[in-house]
């Protein structure tokens, strides 16, 4: 064959080679890792069956094998990794034995790959139109002289709004779901027959995520294609597979059409996984495993909390924010120069306007996508940075006023905690839990080390559910809910009365969200703290949150009791927000 | 791309008054009476003083500073004690001589460095690897002046396959019309290719010599990038596209991984103006390098602040191209200009 091949009749040329059975057929798979500690095996006898024009999703928690095993049907395992034993037949080709020039060959025109976080997987100095062309010309699907025409007839397909101009742009100058869908436009170049997501819309927010779905969904369709849709959200597999397939631990613990898993789930495993998902209508308890309840809040706890329930002990009012668009170092080059900086008049405003309160023993919610301004109000209060203008009141004081870089030294800093949204990157990693649990009681409370300092530390752990034997263990060495509790241990040690929580469970396994969600209750409970509780996913907001503030480009559009907000928002905002968010459907 | 060069260039103008400030300090706090040493061992203290007040050197610091600077404005180095010559007009004669030898160095480190370190990341962990990370622990631990002497000693002394080790040419040969000062490149346009092969013989051992010594830190930062990039997700979905491992390599691994590689380059290169004193040395190159040391030896001020004036001016040009190099490259550093 040579000269470019007609798509169609490449797309009518390969299922003649295999006419009736599955397009891709995986039987007894496993794969092994060898590692420092020997080998390690992250599948195991792994059986999957993709029909033609079928969607199936592998579903399961991390490290469950699910990447692993699509990376194998790729053959784009790293260096470490081999197959053990077991077949991969795609397309009547047994593809783990497969000479590299084939698997080559097959990649990109017949399976292909779209990943999570679009914009690394883009080459960041190249055009994307060039990134797209190379797929093209690589496998002849164009030629030099047509390859950019043909480019722009694909980012039209993948809806990429002024496609020839996007055509010269460079992955930085893109938002995330346009780059994912410069990565689907990639994948779907050359009319693959299989396409393989790994949790595709990861890291998106929920409208963009949406959005991204359909179009990948439509496209597929109209292509008659099969998709391998991988992701730990249930919701999403419910919403776009026809077959779901459920991970744990490199196994297939149950495999059934999309409707009956959710339905009737048959493997404990994915009774635990369906539970743990936050939905519409069910309460915190209804999130943990069944008979696994936690103990109601010691008696006479809620003391501190009934004291001044419904007192403001944060007021916010006409908070502003304001940063210059123009580059810093130009700035700073003028000022060099004795010129007082450009003025612009795109001065980008992140907060404009906002007020809000929370009260004592409250737990408020703050929601919206990334880019709202949430974020950067969670830092005004917490005054780690400076507001343009705006009162911030604190318990009648007017933190506000105080400067940031002063802040770290005023005694309100001890009543005031922050819960971070990565639990790895937010401990230091050369410090223990118990030190990094320490670490405010050294520096605010004014204990220094010794048995005293160690009992408080074990309380705290003992509080959090951190079991006694890891509180020497280093950040590297526990798994990410446990890491998660020595933040929240870390939050509490000083017995505040206000804990921001920035995401706390968004790279959390929802198993282990729902275990710490859970626990922030119930600490909240016995400590009568008061939560501001910053997230983009309103289904969790709404089971730990009182109250619910939704955020868009910096200012207020809907404010309410939770689940009035959920349930009848008045906000035609909110309603689309709400409504693309997946969800199983029970 | 304009208002990129322009802020470098309006930022390397603190660092070139800072150098000038800096080197005039320097060569007064250095230990050794210029005008004693000037004198003679045998003049009797008037003849000294005469001479301090000759030299300006009894004015206080301040008053010798203006004239240092008003003499600079002018273009004038001041003259060398010793030689009675212009240090501009040195420095303009023996600069090129110096330059062809960093460069040869640096070009050739560049040619072995680059396609050993992209080789020992792809093939990571095999003897590729191996013997890359031998011959760059070799690199950094020997100092020129011992692979100098030694790579003269076998070629030279030993093997007899390279010229005596006595400067740009043989003492019969006559250096080609001056266009840019290269003899290499002098000679090519005059047409005279026996003078050519005749330099090039001359500059093959030193600018080895300062080669092995470039060659070490640049293969280790390419094999370093080359291994970061090809782990990351965007090397990922070129494979995964079936992209041809040439184009992954070389289009989208290799491109990335220069970016760290070229900041080094600019470190390199200080480090190589730095040997090329000792190289000169060795070879009796008649460089700047060679004629900086003897003017220090002899606490000969003008040359001295001649030559670190000149090779700051040097590298910051080098980093001011090291810098377009990297807006050429990389998008987002144009963009962020």
């Amino acid at each position: 064959m040579h000269g470019v091949i007609d798509p169609a009749i490449a797309g009518a040329l390969a299922p003649a080679e295999a006419p009736h059975g599955p397009l891709l057929s995986v039987r007894d798979l496993t794969v092994e890792f060898s590692t420092r500690k020997g080998i390690v095996q992250a599948v195991k006898n792994v059986d999957l069956t993709v029909a033609k024009g079928e969607t199936v999703g592998i579903v399961g928690e991390s490290g469950s094998g699910k990447s692993v095993t699509s990376y194998t049907v790729m053959r784009i395992l790293d260096r470490a990794g081999r197959i053990a034993e077991g077949s991969i037949v795609f397309s009547g080709l047994d593809l783990a034995y497969a000479p590299e020039r084939q698997m080559r060959d097959l990649r990109g025109r017949e399976m292909s790959m779209i990943f999570q976080n679009p914009r690394a997987a883009l080459n960041p100095i190249r055009k994307v139109g060039h990134q797209i062309g190379d797929v093209l010309l690589h496998h002849l699907q164009a030629q030099p002289s047509n390859v950019k025409e043909k480019v722009i007839d694909i980012l039209n397909q993948v809806r990429i709004a002024r496609p020839e101009e996007r055509y010269h742009a460079y992955p930085f100058e893109l938002s995330g779901g346009m780059c994912q869908r410069i990565v689907i436009a990639l994948a779907l170049a050359c009319r693959p027959q299989l396409m393989i997501a790994d949790e595709p819309t990861t890291g998106l927010d929920v409208t963009t995520q949406k959005a991204v779905m359909d179009l990948v969904t439509e496209l597929t369709r109209a292509r008659g294609m099969s998709t391998i849709l991988i992701t730990h959200d249930l919701g999403l597999a419910a919403t776009y597979c026809d077959t779901v397939m459920v991970m744990e631990k490199g196994r297939v613990v149950e495999t059934a059409p999309a409707e009956r898993i959710f339905r009737d789930p048959q493997h404990p495993y994915t009774r635990k996984l369906m539970r743990a998902t936050p939905r519409p209508g069910i309460t915190l308890r209804d999130l943990l495993p069944e008979g696994e309840a936690p103990a109601a809040p010691a008696e006479g706890a809620a003391v501190r909390a009934a004291e001044g329930a419904g007192t403001p002990l944060l007021k916010v009012e006409n908070l502003v924010k304001e940063y210059p668009r123009q580059g810093a170092p130009v700035a700073m080059l003028a000022a060099l120069f004795g010129k007082a900086p450009p003025k612009e008049d795109g001065i980008f405003r992140a907060v404009d306007g906002l007020s809000f309160e929370v009260k004592k023993g409250e737990s408020v919610g703050l929601v919206g996508e990334s880019g709202c301004g949430k974020s950067t109000t969670s830092t005004i209060v917490m005054r780690l940075i400076d507001a343009s203008s705006g009162k911030i009141t604190f318990d009648g004081a007017d933190i506000g006023a105080i400067p940031a870089k002063e802040f770290a030294h005023h005694p309100i800093r001890k009543r005031i905690q922050m819960v971070f949204q990565d639990p790895t990157e937010s401990l230091n990693p050369r410090y223990t839990a118990s030190r990094a649990i320490a670490d405010p009681l050294l520096r605010m409370a004014g204990m220094s080390g010794g048995a005293k300092l160690r009992a408080k530390v074990e309380e705290l752990a003992a509080m959090v559910g951190l079991p006694g034997d890891l509180l020497d263990r280093f950040p590297h060495q526990l798994s990410g809910g446990q890491k998660a509790r020595v933040g929240i241990a870390r939050a509490i040690a000083l017995n505040p009365d206000l804990v921001i929580l920035d995401e706390p469970t968004a790279a959390l396994d929802v198993s282990v969200q729902a275990v710490v969600l859970n626990l922030l209750e119930e600490l909240k409970q016995t400590l009568g703290m008061s939560y501001l509780f910053v997230s983009h996913d309103l289904h969790v907001v709404k089971l730990l949150c009182d109250r619910v503030i939704v955020m868009r480009h910096g200012r207020m559009v809907e404010e309410g009791a939770s689940d009035q907000v959920l349930e009848a928002p008045k906000d035609a905002y909110t309603r689309e927000l709400i409504a693309a968010i997946p969800h199983p459907p029970v | 791309m304009l208002k990129l060069i322009g802020s470098r260039l309006a930022t390397a103008v603190p660092s070139l008054i800072g150098v000038v400030i800096v080197t005039f300090l320097l060569t007064r706090v250095l230990p050794g009476d210029t005008a004693a040493y000037f004198a003679g061992p045998a003049a009797t203290p008037q003849a000294i003083a005469e001479i301090r007040t000759k030299l300006g050197l009894d004015k206080p610091l301040p008053a010798q500073f203006l004239d240092y600077v008003t003499a600079l404005a002018k273009g004038d180095l001041g003259s060398s004690l010793s030689t009675g010559q212009p240090v501009a007009t040195e420095i303009r004669n023996r600069l090129p001589a110096s330059a062809e030898l960093t460069l040869a160095g640096l070009i050739l480190a560049l040619l072995i460095a680059i396609p050993y370190g992209i080789a020992a990341a792809v093939k990571q962990g095999t003897w590729v690897d191996h013997s890359c990370r031998i011959l760059t622990t070799a690199g950094v631990s020997l100092p020129v002046f011992f692979t100098g002497l030694l790579l003269v000693y076998v070629f030279y002394f030993k093997l007899g396959w390279a010229p005596a080790p006595l400067g740009r040419l043989d003492a019969f040969a006559s250096p080609p019309p001056e266009v840019t000062g290269f003899y290499l490149i002098d000679s090519l346009i005059a047409g005279d290719f026996e003078t050519f092969r005749a330099s090039a013989a001359q500059l093959v051992i030193p600018a080895v010599t300062l080669a092995i010594f470039a060659l070490a830190p640049i293969a280790r930062m390419t094999r370093a990038s080359m291994l970061a990039v090809l782990s990351s997700e965007f090397v990922r979905t070129a494979r995964a596209a079936g992209l041809t491992p040439y184009k992954v390599i070389i289009v989208y691994a290799f491109r990335n991984a220069m970016l760290p590689v070229i900041t080094t380059l600019g470190m390199v290169f200080s480090f190589l103006l730095g040997a090329n004193v000792l190289v000169e040395k060795v070879f009796a190159w008649p460089g700047i390098g060679s004629y900086a040391v003897e003017a220090l030896i002899t606490s000969d001020f003008a040359p001295v602040q001649g030559f670190v004036l000149a090779m700051a001016v040097l590298y910051i040009v080098l980093n001011l191209l090291i810098d377009i190099a990297y807006g050429v490259i990389d998008p987002r550093a144009r963009s962020e200009a």
